[in-house]
């Protein structure tokens, strides 16, 4: 017997991941549908008869009249019109037991279809919890359809259903819907002869969200919950990420002692495993940042969250899902660019994607440090504040507001001026299942390691082809990367940029630097010759800098820093999470820009009141 | 009057959902979500700049609603 084939359909927050979750576990795989950016989950499972099981978790849909990208897939894979996907032989409907008035009418919609369905009504848990009495057998006859119930946060919740699906072959409908019937109508009558439902909502919603939506207290919740979200990435995942630094430090010494010296030896240590480090040392800082979206999503509180701030966010042409993305990447552009999901408007999610890149992340710092450290003078100002302080302070200023300005300009600059909707549903609290929030994680951490880590480590071993080719020869006298490939790039681009103040050796690190910004550090270093460990060369480098080269050149490379995509890892996101080379140049071509102009005024006006 | 004018906390039962420009997607998602004629609704938090966005109740759902989408919505007060 061929494997059944089942479609799982629902409203958003019905539940129907976590119903997914339940029956396939970890049998999962997870992928994009064609052309689009829409996930696309699917799972197998074998029912007691051994029959096996194909379940394709389809993306919530409030309608089958399609308002986004992901509800078109829905529509289209009900339809059996969806190219590559072959119609299903049974659609699963989920409705959350607590919210049929909304639900239901999306069932009626689906029951038109004429396939053969089951209704799922979940959460029935909670519903009993809130004394909503439901008439299942009354349900079913009225529908014409086989009714189950289901709790998918409970092991065994979902045996009902597998019976429903193993047993009795699942009929067509028995009666449908008309064409140009009221649906709402239909599911008022419904719910009056199947449903007792003691109050509309849940005591402990109303009492929750009187604190959470509260003007006052719950902007200062929110506020502790964001800093503890922007100390967990920031400052947590650090002891991970250098553990992982050392580990793979360490095992390339070891292969680079082991092995005979030469290419191989070079491109197996500095291609490929300082490539693979560069890949999973993102990993603690993604998965810390997932574990609170997950949490906050599952628990209902991110809805909660883009209600308080979508006012703001909105004034400078985003959203207030926009948000968190945002706030993370101010440790990392890379979990930060992959939280965008959320996003349910593609416009907005673009956007976002396109301005995450010019928040202050973690990998500025030591740039910052090394400039500021160099050039600027520790003075106090007023007693208590400290120069360097105030220049960093400004650095990351500089960022917010070009956030805001970038997000603002692309706003004028749509074509597509129809109005965005945020129509966000607030769905009932609930607690995290431990289950779902594990398969979320592994999920992200695959779409990273799988996807992005591909093409992280392809152009790692590029740039490591650019700086060892051609070799040096024997008799050089400066440092051998200025006679590799990157060498003459930089040398020839030195021309280019004189105007903003930028010498040949800092055209050559900028290279090697587009690997991930900190590595400019390192780069300059082997510029000018300094060896010895990190520390010790970036003390020295300082030194030398800061007798090199005047203070309009640092101050223009800062500037630069603010800007430019010096982070191939972020570019290789973007491609991934938008699934266009496209919007990859954009974003690489308005952020050199921007870092051009920058620096230039900067260093203009520097040398002019110098 | 419009729902955007409705005072918090106050009932009040939809009368239609008009749309704001031809074929306008948001009004049909609103009747889509349950804004129909007939139906109670109610304004239970408003958002804390600008009173935006609206927090209202409608059937067993709450729906977070720009003041321009809650224009769309025409109320009377529930008698």
């Amino acid at each position: 017997m061929s494997a059944l084939r089942i479609a799982l359909v629902g409203s958003p927050n019905c539940g129907k991941t976590a119903l997914f979750n339940l029956l396939t576990g970890s049998r999962q795989k997870v992928a994009n549908y064609a052309g689009v950016t829409v996930e696309r989950k699917e799972g197998r499972f074998s029912a007691p008869s051994g029959r096996s099981i194909q379940l394709l978790d389809l993306p919530g849909a409030y309608s089958l009249e399609a308002a986004s990208p992901d509800e078109m897939i829905t529509r289209d894979v009900c339809l059996g019109r969806h190219p590559g996907e072959t119609l299903p032989d049974v659609i699963v409907c989920v409705a959350d037991a607590t919210n049929l008035r909304l639900h239901l009418r999306f069932v009626l919609e689906v029951r038109r279809l004429g396939r053969p369905m089951v209704l799922a009504l979940n959460m029935m848990d909670a519903a009993r919890r809130r004394g909503i009495v439901i008439d299942v057998a009354g349900l079913a006859q009225r529908l014409g359809i086989p009714v189950v119930e289901t709790i998918a946060v409970k092991r065994g919740g979902a045996t009902a259903l597998v019976a429903q699906l193993d047993g009795a072959a699942t009929g067509k409908p028995a009666t449908v819907s008309s064409v140009d019937a009221d649906l709402h109508a239909e599911v008022r009558e419904l719910l009056a002869e199947t449903v007792m439902m003691p109050r509309r909502t849940a005591e402990i919603d109303d009492a929750l969200d009187r604190w959470a939506l509260h003007p006052v207290f719950g902007l200062l919740m929110l506020a502790t919950v964001m800093f503890l979200i922007f100390q967990a990435v920031f400052s947590w995942a650090a002891p991970l990420q250098d553990g992982i630094e050392i580990a793979f430090s360490a095992v390339g010494a070891w292969v680079s002692t082991t092995m005979p010296a030469g290419l191989l030896n070079s491109l197996l240590v500095d291609g490929i495993i300082a490539g693979l480090g560069g890949v999973i040392v993102f990993l603690p800082q993604i998965l810390i940042l997932f574990l609170f979206i997950l949490v906050l999503e599952e628990s209902g509180y991110l809805p909660r969250a883009s209600f308080l701030l979508d006012r703001s966010m909105f004034a400078a042409g985003l959203t207030g899902r926009s948000f968190i993305p945002l706030l993370s990447s101010y440790a990392c552009a890379i979990p930060g660019i992959m939280a965008t999901r959320s996003i349910q408007d593609p416009r907005d999610r673009l956007t976002t994607i396109l301005v995450a890149p010019l928040t202050t992340c973690s990998a500025r710092l030591p740039v910052y440090t090394l400039l500021i450290g160099a050039f600027i003078p520790r003075q106090e100002i007023a007693g208590v504040f400290n120069l360097q302080g105030i220049v960093l302070f400004a650095l990351y200023l500089f960022g917010i507001v070009s956030v805001m300005a970038v997000a603002w300009v692309m706003k004028l600059l749509r074509r597509d001026k129809s109005e965005h909707a945020l129509l966000m549903e607030l769905p009932s609290y609930r607690l995290p299942n431990v289950r779902d929030v594990a398969i979320g994680l592994y999920e992200r951490a695959m779409i990273f390691l799988r996807r992005v880590g591909g093409i992280i480590l392809t152009l790692t071993v590029l740039l490591w082809f650019l700086l060892n080719f051609p070799a040096a020869p024997l008799d050089a006298v400066g440092p051998a990367i200025d006679y590799s490939f990157a060498g003459r790039i930089g040398h020839f681009m030195e021309p280019l940029f004189a105007p903003i103040g930028f010498n040949w050796q800092i055209c050559i690190a900028l290279v090697p630097g587009m690997a991930a910004r900190e590595v400019a550090v390192s780069s300059l270093a082997t510029v000018y010759a300094i060896s010895g460990g990190d520390e010790v060369a970036a003390q020295q480098l300082g030194t030398i800098i800061a007798t090199q080269w005047s203070l309009a050149t640092a101050l223009s490379l800062l500037a630069w820093y603010v800007f430019a995509p010096q982070c191939l890892s972020t570019l290789a996101v973007i491609k991934r999470e938008t699934n266009s080379w496209r919007n990859v140049a954009i974003a690489t071509g308005y952020l050199f820009a921007l870092a051009y102009l920058a620096s230039f005024i900067t260093f203009q006006v520097a040398r002019a009141l110098a | 009057m419009r729902l955007s004018e409705l005072q918090k906390g106050i009932a009040a039962v939809v009368s239609t959902v008009e749309d704001a420009t031809p074929q306008d997607v948001i009004a049909q998602r609103l009747r889509d979500l349950g804004f129909v004629g007939g139906e109670p609704v109610r304004v239970v938090a408003l958002g804390p700049i600008g009173a935006e966005p609206l927090l209202v109740q409608v059937g067993y759902t709450r729906f977070a609603l720009r003041r321009s989408e809650a224009a769309r919505v025409r109320v009377s007060l529930a008698a």
